[in-house]
């Protein structure tokens, strides 16, 4: 029963309160307060060609049909045109589109070779006592961090990802999570209870991705290392020079040959390692829509390889009205522009509690006005380059077809752009209907879908209508709240009042169409073991 | 003429809590205690309806306490050791002749136990039982056994639970009708998820039976849904339904095997497939039998004031 005593405004059923927006303080110094330019002075030896590293030392790719027979004159030739020839392929600079260096493209052969010289290490890589196994991966942390600012200087030449990233996420994290495995090399038998000794699978195949080049490399070996299996893995094609680079450090730290074997290539180099009959697990990093096709693939064989997938995402990020809403958007930030939202996990669907839309919109569109698009090398860059001109046409058609639904696009950042290199700048939609393809498909760039809600219910309803289940951010300062709301989640990684933060100890890895297999933590152990 | 007439008892499936006949007004002829009994002969239909019960039964029993999911299985062992008879002359009388066709169909895998007669069919229904008691203690620990805190660097709270992975489709073993059909059913319920199980082919009856325990058993309607059928028809429709999450089957032939496995570039279902098994060892007693039927969830918060 309404109180007589107390006289309540009317209100319209459904139609929330919206906060006023204070105006957002937006501080104009015209050009006075540019930073100065700081390029990263680390120059990097890249050489003019790299091949394979099999059986623990680099070797030129086997052609597919040409085989051995081609004359010397001929591999001059395919050498001096740049852009490769048939066995090499160009991997450029995104922010320059300069070539950076020339790489082997990975034919069935060479797949083969790969597979055998892992093959051929397994029985004494397995039987080394843990202790030996986990001193070597130790060494390989420590020569990561040693070689550090090369390795994050070469990252950020081959990828286009700002060298504040690279320095201060890839590099770093890479070392971490070699760190944290070795010292699970000894202890596997603790970390299963009453499961009796887990034993290796064997050969493992792994196909890793272009946005984290070197932080994917790690998260994939150092956890099969770990436990006593060896490796065959493919680098990115727009990426593979880190993972070379990590090549030269394991010859320099004396891992015994063909415990880690690198073969570059595009997809079909990939599609080579998921049809290989002798990979016993095969992990997987990338689309989901390549991810079915490895499972479909593998899936009529005579004895399955084991496989993990982690595939994509479209992961909400919830904002309620008793959030810190600065917090909240320096969250959003982290959340979608992070490494060009080249991230699977990144952030992309936004939903705002309806009365606070307006303010965030408001503080969000001043934030993202202050990035700083550009050079990847320059130490105050934000948002570097996109990672390749087919990425970019990607995220142009998505942006147009986003328009095209009646979507409000805001590009109100500025920042000048280099001359060359494939750049994006970062934006938003609003105005977005939950059936807009920006709001569906994930698009892998700089391009974040703002959306609405009036309740909690909604927010978890709407949060979890989707295929994939990767990550989740809820923002708001109730406590009880936030854990409810994150219990609801179907997502494998929920960041509470945070956003895109990673640790070799945290599992990571998706519910649903994101995949299946958890990477970091005492879980990542799982998939590497047979119990 | 007997004195009396006994009473032949009509074997239906188990959906959303109910009884129901097949849609499809099908049923199959099964060999038992010297005469035949019709057993329902479930359709792709009522494959659908048992997912779309055991869809909305999920929050419900997802969410229910540890301590109350628990008590309902430890219910439904009480409940069957009252079934204890019905169910070891069903096992009994019919098992055999599964054992003989599964050992010709099947090559690889362990050797079952050979026939052990009535007093064998007592001694797969108090397994069967004893492995409910052992999940139904299972409820409120799994999780402490295969979650964790993790100690990241970095002021941030952040630890690793188990979830529920959702509607589970459980494929039970020609050869093992009731201990093999619980032992894939019940560390899937013990960890929230809703199952529909499809009972042995060979001998359906152990299985049309379990559904009654479960009705009698305080499980909420629909998180366990119990089809008898034709597993030639029934599992490519398992592996292809996009709302099952995950598979967990055994003793399937390479075929089916192949067929669920395809099923996982449908929708990323999680499959767990086991070998021929006899069910016996502690493998199947512990949490790695849960484990791929959970999702793993990885909650940060920041610390600070």
């Amino acid at each position: 029963m309404p109180d007589p005593l107390v006289e309540s405004p009317p209100t319209l059923p459904g139609e929330p309160v919206r906060r006023p927006v204070t105006p957002t303080p937006v501080l104009r110094f015209g050009s006075a307060w540019d930073y100065a330019p700081a390029p990263e002075s680390v120059k990097v030896a890249i050489a003019e060609r790299y091949g394979h590293f099999i059986g623990g030392r680099f070797v030129e790719p086997k052609g597919a049909s040409v085989g051995s027979r081609e004359s010397k004159e001929a591999r001059i030739r395919d050498g001096a045109r740049r852009g490769g020839g048939p066995r090499h392929f160009a991997t450029v600079n995104p922010a320059t589109e300069a070539v950076l260096s020339e790489v082997a493209q990975g034919s069935d052969a060479d797949v083969d070779a790969a597979v055998r010289a892992a093959r051929e290490a397994l029985p004494k890589w397995a039987a080394l006592p843990g202790v030996e196994r986990a001193k070597y991966i130790f060494r390989i942390a420590r020569r990561i961090q040693e070689r550090a600012r090369e390795l994050a200087v070469l990252e950020t030449m081959d990828g286009g990802k700002p060298i504040r990233e690279s320095r201060d996420v890839d590099v770093p994290l890479a070392a971490a999570q070699f760190f944290y495995y070795a010292g699970w090399a000894d202890k596997l038998a603790f970390a299963f209870p009453g499961a009796r000794a887990p034993r290796p699978v064997g050969v493992c195949g792994q196909i890793i991705p272009w946005n984290f080049p070197l932080l994917m490399a790690a998260w994939k070996l150092a956890p099969a290392l770990a436990c006593g299996n060896t490796c065959v893995l493919k680098p990115a094609e727009t990426t593979p020079l880190t993972a070379l680079r990590l090549a030269e450090i394991l010859r320099e730290i004396d891992l015994p040959p063909g415990v880690v074997n690198i073969v570059t290539g595009d997809g079909r180099t990939g599609a080579a390692i998921a049809a290989h009959p002798g990979i016993d697990k095969i992990a997987f990093t990338g689309s989901t829509e390549v991810g079915k096709k490895i499972a479909m693939a593998v899936a009529g064989r005579e004895s399955p390889p084991r496989l993990t997938l982690e595939l994509g995402g479209k992961s909400p990020n919830i904002i309620f009205e008793d959030a810190s809403i600065d917090q909240a958007v320096e969250g959003i930030i982290a959340g979608i522009y992070f490494n060009q939202g080249h991230v699977c996990c990144a952030g992309s669907r936004l939903f705002v509690q309806e009365s606070v839309l307006d303010e965030v919109i408001a503080k969000l569109r001043v934030r993202l006005a202050t990035l700083r698009v550009g050079d990847p090398l320059d130490k105050n860059t934000d948002v570097g380059a996109i990672n390749s001109r087919a990425q970019l046409g990607t995220i142009e058609r998505y942006l147009a077809a986003g328009e095209k639904e009646g979507a409000e696009l805001h590009r109100v950042n500025g920042h000048p752009l280099p001359a060359k290199g494939y750049w994006c700048r970062p934006c938003f939609f609003t105005g977005v209907q939950p059936s807009h393809v920006v709001a569906r498909e994930e698009i892998f760039g700089p391009v974040l879908a703002v959306m609405s809600f009036r309740t909690p219910e909604e927010a978890i309803t709407r949060a979890n209508n989707t295929p994939y289940g990767l990550a989740a951010g809820v923002w708001t300062d109730k406590g009880s709240k936030i854990f409810e709301i994150a219990r609801h989640l179907k997502a494998g990684v929920v960041w509470l009042n945070t956003y895109n933060r990673f640790d070799p100890a945290s599992p990571f890895g998706g519910f649903k169409e994101s995949g299946f297999g958890r990477e970091g933590g005492m879980q990542g152990l799982r998939a590497y073991v047979n119990l | 003429m007997p004195e009396r007439l006994d009473i032949a008892k009509t074997y239906k499936l188990f959906i959303n809590g109910a009884f129901p006949r097949s849609e499809s007004g099908r049923t199959m002829p099964v060999e038992l205690g010297g005469s035949v009994a019709h057993v329902s002969r479930a359709s792709r239909k009522d494959l659908r309806d048992a997912v779309e019960a055991a869809r909305a039964a999920l929050s419900k029993w997802s969410s229910a306490t540890a301590y109350n999911r628990g008590q309902v299985l430890y219910r439904m062992a009480e409940m069957m050791e009252g079934k204890k008879r019905e169910l070891a002359e069903a096992i009994g009388e019919t098992t055999k002749r599964a054992r003989d066709k599964a050992t010709k169909a099947s090559t690889k895998g362990a050797r079952p136990r050979g026939n052990r007669g009535a007093g064998g069919g007592v001694a797969e229904v108090e397994a069967a039982i004893d492995r409910l008691v052992c999940f139904a203690g299972w409820a409120d620990k799994y999780a402490q056994v295969l979650g964790c805190n993790n100690p990241v660097a970095g002021p941030y709270y952040n630890f690793t639970v188990p979830e529920p992975t959702g509607v589970v489709g459980v494929i039970a073993p020609n050869d093992s009708p009731l201990l093999g059909l619980v032992s894939l059913a019940a560390p899937a319920l013990c960890a929230g998820n809703c199952v529909v199980a499809l009972a042995s082919e060979a001998n359906p009856i152990p299985g049309a039976i379990l559904g009654e325990v479960a009705a009698t058993s305080d499980v909420p309607a629909g998180a366990l849904n119990l089809l008898t059928g034709m597993h030639e028809e029934l599992i490519p429709q398992f592996a292809s339904h996009r709302e099952i999450g995950a598979i967990h089957a055994a003793g399937l032939t390479p075929e089916h095997e192949r067929r669920v496995r395809e099923g996982v570039a449908d929708n990323l279902k999680r499959v767990a497939l086991h070998p021929r098994a006899d069910f016996d060892g502690d493998r199947w007693r512990g949490p790695w039998i849960i484990e791929p039927l959970v999702e793993m969830k990885t909650i940060w918060h920041p610390s600070g004031a």
